[in-house]
């Protein structure tokens, strides 16, 4: 039948030629592609001991963000939570005492903030739907585990470490 | 027979045993070695610098495995088949020639264990005694696909024996001796039977791919059609034995190749070589130079493994029977043609 498309195109085969029944060029050939793979550079990274790098818009393990006093930022409004399409995120939010002025930013913040690891797919939504610049996702790989109950991150793991303020 | 004779080759077959067990261990590091590089990876590189105590470590993990024996099997033939592998790879370097005689402590030492007058008979009856191995193994382990391969490792070494056999004849008709030993030292200095027997040496290394058990003939081993092959059932230090066979035989096909046909501890000036080292260092830097041949054979070997796919069993069958052997046969009526005139005139 006639091919609607003109690109049906009829294969041919020959029967092998004198030379291609010997194998011997075609395997000299290839001995040479061969070979001259021992000479490029190799494509493995010794992982533990070279990281390879990552692109400026990786998205790895979540940070809470302190502002410039020192102060945690996140004042548990919720929205990442509400954000998460995995359900990733919960908190409970607390209300701030006086003496804890120079510790949390605003007068509401997150007493508990959990992140399952597991659960998290790393899409970067809680990121953008911050209104405090409190979360970002610029961490490093989340490392393997056990158990999964030690995949949930609270504020220990994801809590910047705090200023040295006497610089 | 006094007992300094007695000592002496007892010694040099423990170091001959020695040496060929370290390049067969150290030949499986080699092998994941070169494929790494030759696919742009690094290999193995945790044990040890470079990794270069991974034989030992696969050594332990083969030693710690459990042990499994299938219920269903032939017990003795079952443990009889891998040691039987390893026996006939091994006894294979016993004629081979290591080195000219060496002076040692005023006496000549020969660098051979026996130069017996059919070194090259001995050599092809140990090969293919070692498909017994294979066979043995591959039969008592009760197992359709071990049988298989079996069968494939059967057929295709009395194949390629008979062009492997073909080839040398065209050889030994220029060399006048079936003595190993007799036919390296005719090759002094620059003499090599490769010049002379290009396409012997062709063919038999073709053959000897073949006879290994090596890519790209290493149908009784594929592991896309039959699993692991004839060793399927083994586990621990017996598919161990087999897997270290192949590898010993990789060696000692090197050896023969290198000596037959690469002028074994010869080298182009080694004349005014054994002035300067003297009667015991220059037989054994001609020792050196025959290992390094070897080595650069084993390499070939590993190279040509990823290069080439695996031939269908037809085509295998195809190449041994139609091309192979009239290649030889005809090899042999020119060789023969050309040494008749040339003793004419």
């Amino acid at each position: 039948m006639e091919s609607l498309s003109n690109k049906k195109k009829v294969l041919e085969q020959k029967p092998l030629s004198f030379m291609e029944r010997m194998y011997l060029p075609a395997i000299a050939k290839g001995m040479g592609i061969t070979i001259s793979h021992l000479f490029k550079k190799e494509a493995t990274i010794r992982y533990p001991e070279v990281e390879r790098e990552f692109s400026t818009n990786f998205r790895g393990m979540h940070s809470l963000k302190r502002d410039e006093n020192g102060k945690e930022r996140c004042t548990a409004c919720g929205l990442c939570a509400l954000s998460c399409p995995a359900e990733a995120i919960t908190m409970i939010a607390a209300e701030r005492k006086p003496e804890e002025k120079d510790l949390y930013r605003e007068e509401k913040y997150a007493a508990t903030y959990e992140i399952n690891m597991l659960r998290c797919i790393f899409c970067g939504l809680c990121e953008e739907a911050c209104p405090k610049e409190a979360i970002y996702l610029d961490g490093p790989i989340v490392p393997a585990d056990y158990l999964r109950k030690d995949f949930i991150y609270g504020k220990d793991k994801l809590v910047e470490a705090p200023l040295d303020m006497k610089k | 027979m006094d007992s300094a004779f007695v000592i002496e080759k007892f010694i040099l077959v423990a170091v001959i045993f020695g040496i060929s067990l370290v390049i067969a261990m150290y030949s499986t590091y080699a092998e994941r070695k070169v494929a790494a590089y030759l696919q742009d990876r690094l290999g193995p590189d945790r044990a040890g610098p470079f990794g270069i105590l991974q034989p030992l470590a696969d050594g332990v993990k083969m030693f710690m495995k459990e042990e499994i024996i299938p219920t269903t099997s032939n017990r003795f033939l079952f443990i009889a088949g891998p040691g039987l592998a390893l026996l006939c790879a091994c006894i294979g370097t016993a004629v081979i020639p290591w080195g000219s005689p060496v002076l040692i402590a005023g006496k000549t030492i020969p660098l051979q264990v026996s130069d017996i007058n059919v070194g090259v008979l001995y050599i092809f009856g140990v090969v293919s005694l070692g498909v017994y191995g294979v066979m043995i193994g591959g039969w008592a382990s009760n197992n359709k696909y071990s049988l298989l391969s079996a069968i494939r490792a059967a057929s295709q070494n009395i194949s390629y024996e008979i062009a492997m056999g073909l080839s040398i004849i065209a050889l030994l008709l220029m060399t006048n001796t079936l003595s190993l030993k007799e036919i390296v030292d005719q090759q002094h200095g620059w003499r090599w039977n490769v010049l002379y027997q290009p396409l012997g040496f062709l063919i038999f290394m073709v053959c000897s791919f073949a006879e290994t058990n090596r890519a790209p003939f290493d149908l009784p081993e594929c592991e896309t059609e039959l699993i692991g092959g004839y060793h399927t059932e083994y586990s621990s230090m017996k598919l161990g034995f087999y897997l270290f066979a192949e590898y010993i035989n990789m060696f000692v096909s090197s050896a023969v190749m290198a000596a037959l046909y690469w002028g074994g501890y010869n080298y182009p000036g080694m004349d005014s070589m054994a002035v300067w080292l003297g009667p015991t260092w220059a037989p054994l830097f001609g020792t050196a130079v025959f290992f390094g041949k070897i080595c650069a054979f084993i390499f070939f070997f590993m190279w040509v493994r990823w290069t080439i796919p695996r031939f269908r069993y037809d085509q295998l069958m195809n190449l041994g029977w139609k091309g192979l052997i009239p290649l030889a046969i005809a090899n042999i009526i020119i060789t023969g043609v050309v040494i008749a005139i040339i003793e004419k005139f």
